[in-house]
């Protein structure tokens, strides 16, 4: 049989087509992007989009269900807490076609504010979780999922972690199982989740999780591998390859695909064959815990710890104090943090609010996050999706109590996500009339994710042609007074507004606006900045635009050809003019 | 056969991503069951970043931790040394000549550390490949992500498996000639070291 080296993510797009889902929805975010990334090449039998934001898709998704489509819906593990509000009580509801919501988990935050375990998530919304070990089960766990989802009246969480959803491996891929909509009928008891309803559901819902873990004793996404007696695992996820490998031979596990609820009864057999039990999981001790209260002794998060991706060397290290293995650097190896990159629009609007010291800025999370990073250092908080005008708002409130001398609050998003989650921070600064000043920064895509289209690309995931909405017509209708659009790469026509909307006495936002230069397809003029070292001072100025094309030797700025774009914002810092732009072909 | 580990490191943008692909596949295609692991996303933005590829008869981590690497590809000097500890004590390092300074060297913080593949000489065989150099002399920069990748192949003792085909179904058409010239010139270097 032919195999396919496949991501994880991958592999549950192509799950997702051979399980005869028909809709899916996602909002981009590392690590969950390409699994709908892969789903447009089935457009003839699958609908597929980029949604706003993460709760968006799951309602849509949720919505689909509803109308009889086994439907899915994707996003990162922050994204979850964004959509966290219609999956609680599609629990209660149960599902029509089958659920399925995809979270891509990102232990050690490779891409990612922080390390939250979603798998507390199925826990607290009452809702079946699968955890896949490797790409194939990836694959195969999605049409796993569609059936309990159905079976069971139940939403699915499907939690990958980035090494799952990021690894390839080889699989083996089926055929579609073609699935009708199931017919639509109309079931006010069901689907309105009023309290009366809600009432009736959910002890409804706790039958089918007691059914659920019934099911799990014995099904085959729980298997035990019975090698010895002597030492016994409980792993899933990517911790279950570790453990394999880190384990001596004779381990025995119990392997875990279905781990929401946990089978207990299968747990506390298998904990009586061997003489000494470990979990084994990464993050929190979602499954210790619980195997612990249901009075089953057994060992892990004492001796893993509860931080960071783990790997086979770290846990042989950490259970059998195996000495770490490897000799590191005898001098210290200077860091590489990622930065903006050359030609970056944004760089032109963090080095003009690095010249205003008296102006905060709140930032929010994009490739623009960057703008926090030396030698711009140039943002005073980020947070979350959306938080950068809202976290903006709550500080500009603060500050008019305290007195402080500074101006005004710039809060600072990009275009998709004014999209996904600015809108209702502007409306927040407009009603509340704080002295905040709404930043779009918007680069016409996705960026940081690998540019995905969103509602202001004029584009959807599937590559159709779409409206277009405009960020300074949303604006405009909310009742901004003065809207800025400025080329933030203009340092004069981007200081001049920052100026303007610090002083201005009416509602007063920017969009600072200049595409991404690495979106696919898009014609750069090519061109290239050159220092003059006869005119260089090295007073080290352009230096602090944070440009990785700018070094310095011999005390004069240099400017690597391979990587200059010819975006002059150098040019522009230089105050002896020693910066030059020539076109290349 | 013991499962195999090797570790590809770089700089978001220098195409070791691309490189594992073709690597990966090949293995694929020699009957080897094979894993690789990316990161993706803030880290690309010109950041440090690393791929890791284990093949063997049964492989279960698509991860390793320190010492356990059988084969170091850097893209760059300074990643080679970052990650030298990720080598196992009879692990090879294959390293890029390339210079690129980060963003703390570029604002004049700290010195690039020139002589940094001494300290790892002292542990490691390290194999220096002047990539960039090997690249340009047939006609294009772009492909020094392929010879470094002929490179490993030859130090893994690999370099007469198959990997035209993994190449062909990998890299664009009209880049094709350009790729088995960059591979085979990277094998080449390797030999010439060795001697």
């Amino acid at each position: 049989m032919k195999r396919y080296l496949m991501s994880g993510n991958e592999a549950i797009a192509r799950g997702a087509y051979e399980a005869g889902i028909q809709v899916c929805s996602a909002y981009p975010g590392t690590p969950s992007t390409e699994i709908l990334e892969n789903l447009p090449q089935y457009r003839d039998v699958l609908y597929s989009e980029w949604a706003p934001n993460e709760k968006v898709a799951a309602e849509m998704a949720y919505g689909a269900s509803i109308a009889g489509a086994r439907s899915l819906c994707a996003m990162k593990h922050v994204g979850l807490n964004v959509a966290a509000d219609p999956i609680f009580s599609a629990a209660y509801n149960g599902v029509g076609g089958a659920y399925i919501v995809v979270t891509a988990d990102d232990p050690s935050m490779h891409s990612s504010q922080n390390e939250q375990d979603n798998r507390h998530y199925a826990r607290a919304a009452k809702i079946a979780m699968v955890e896949p070990s490797d790409s194939q089960e990836c694959l195969d766990f999605v049409k796993a999922a569609c059936w309990i989802s159905e079976e069971f009246d139940i939403p699915v969480l499907f939690r990958t972690t980035t090494r799952i959803s990021h690894s390839k491996s080889p699989v083996v891929l089926g055929e579609r199982e073609e699935v009708s909509l199931r017919p639509f009928q109309r079931k006010t008891g069901k689907y309105v989740a009023i309290p009366a309803n809600a009432a009736r559901n959910h002890p409804k819902l706790e039958e089918n999780l007691r059914r659920l873990e019934a099911y799990g004793n014995t099904c085959s996404l729980n298997r035990m591998e019975i090698h010895g007696s002597r030492i016994g695992v409980i792993a899933a996820s990517t911790a279950y390859q570790y453990a394999r490998e880190a384990f001596p031979a004779d381990t025995s596990f119990l392997k875990l695909g279905l781990t929401n609820p946990l089978p207990m009864d299968l747990i506390r057999r298998f904990a009586g064959m061997v003489e000494e039990l470990y979990v084994i999981e990464e993050l929190d001790d979602f499954m210790e815990q619980q195997i612990r209260a249901a009075g089953i002794a057994c060992k892990g998060k004492e001796q893993t710890g509860k931080l960071y991706e783990l790997n086979p060397q770290l846990l042989r290290q950490r259970i059998f104090g195996e000495e770490p293995g490897g000799c590191a650097p005898e001098e210290p190896v200077p860091s590489r943090p990622p930065a903006l990159c050359p030609g970056c629009p944004h760089r032109g609007f963090f080095y003009t609010m690095a010249q205003h010291p008296d102006l905060l800025v709140s930032g929010d999370i994009g490739c623009y996050t960057l703008g926090a990073s030396e030698p711009l250092n140039a943002m005073d908080s980020a947070l979350c999706m959306g938080g950068g005008f809202t976290v903006a708002m709550g500080m500009a409130k603060a500050l008019e109590f305290s007195g402080s001398p500074h101006r005004k609050v710039f809060g600072v998003l990009g275009d998709s996500t004014f999209f996904h989650s600015g809108m209702t921070g502007a409306a927040e600064i407009l009603y509340n009339q704080g002295q905040v000043v709404p930043v779009i920064l918007d680069n016409s895509i996705t960026g940081m994710t690998g540019h995905q289209d969103n509602p202001g690309t004029g584009r959807t995931l599937q590559g159709d042609m779409a409206a277009k909405i405009s960020i300074e017509k949303v604006l405009e209708a909310y009742g901004y007074e003065k809207i800025l659009v400025v080329d933030p790469q203009d340092l004069s026509a981007m200081g001049q507004a920052v100026e303007e909307a610090a002083d201005s006495t009416v509602p007063t936002a920017i969009v600072a606006r200049r595409p991404c230069l690495l979106i696919p397809g898009r014609k750069i003029q090519k061109s290239l900045c050159q220092v003059d070292p006869q005119v260089c001072i090295g007073c080290r100025k352009c230096g602090k635009a944070g440009c990785p094309a700018i070094s310095f030797r011999d005390k004069k700025a240099q400017i690597d050809p391979a990587q200059c774009v010819g975006c002059t914002v150098c040019a522009q810092i230089c105050p002896v003019h020693a910066i030059s732009k020539e076109d290349c072909e | 056969m013991n499962t195999k580990s090797a570790l590809l490191v770089g700089v978001g943008g220098q195409g070791t991503i691309l490189a594992s692909r073709i690597f990966t596949q090949g293995l694929l295609d020699a009957g080897w069951d094979v894993k690789m692991s990316e990161v993706h996303g803030m880290a690309q933005r010109g950041g440090s970043v690393s791929t890791q590829v284990r093949w063997g008869r049964q492989v279960f981590s698509p991860l390793i931790g320190p010492g356990a690497a059988d084969l170091v590809l850097a893209f760059e000097k300074m990643e080679a040394v970052r990650y030298q500890e990720y080598l196992a004590p009879d692990g090879i390092a294959v390293v890029s000549s390339l210079e690129i300074p980060s963003a703390p060297i570029s604002a004049g913080l700290c010195p690039y550390p020139s002589g940094c593949l001494d300290g790892l000489r002292r542990h490691h065989r390290c194999i220096e490949v002047k990539a960039g150099e090997i690249a340009q002399s047939l006609g294009n920069r772009k492909c020094m992500n392929v010879v470094l990748l002929g490179a490993m192949a030859e130090a893994l003792d690999m370099g007469a498996m198959d990997w035209e085909t993994a190449i062909r179904n990998t890299v664009p058409s009209r880049f094709l000639e350009l790729n088995l010239a960059a591979f085979q010139a990277g094998r080449a270097a390797v030999r010439g070291e060795a001697v």
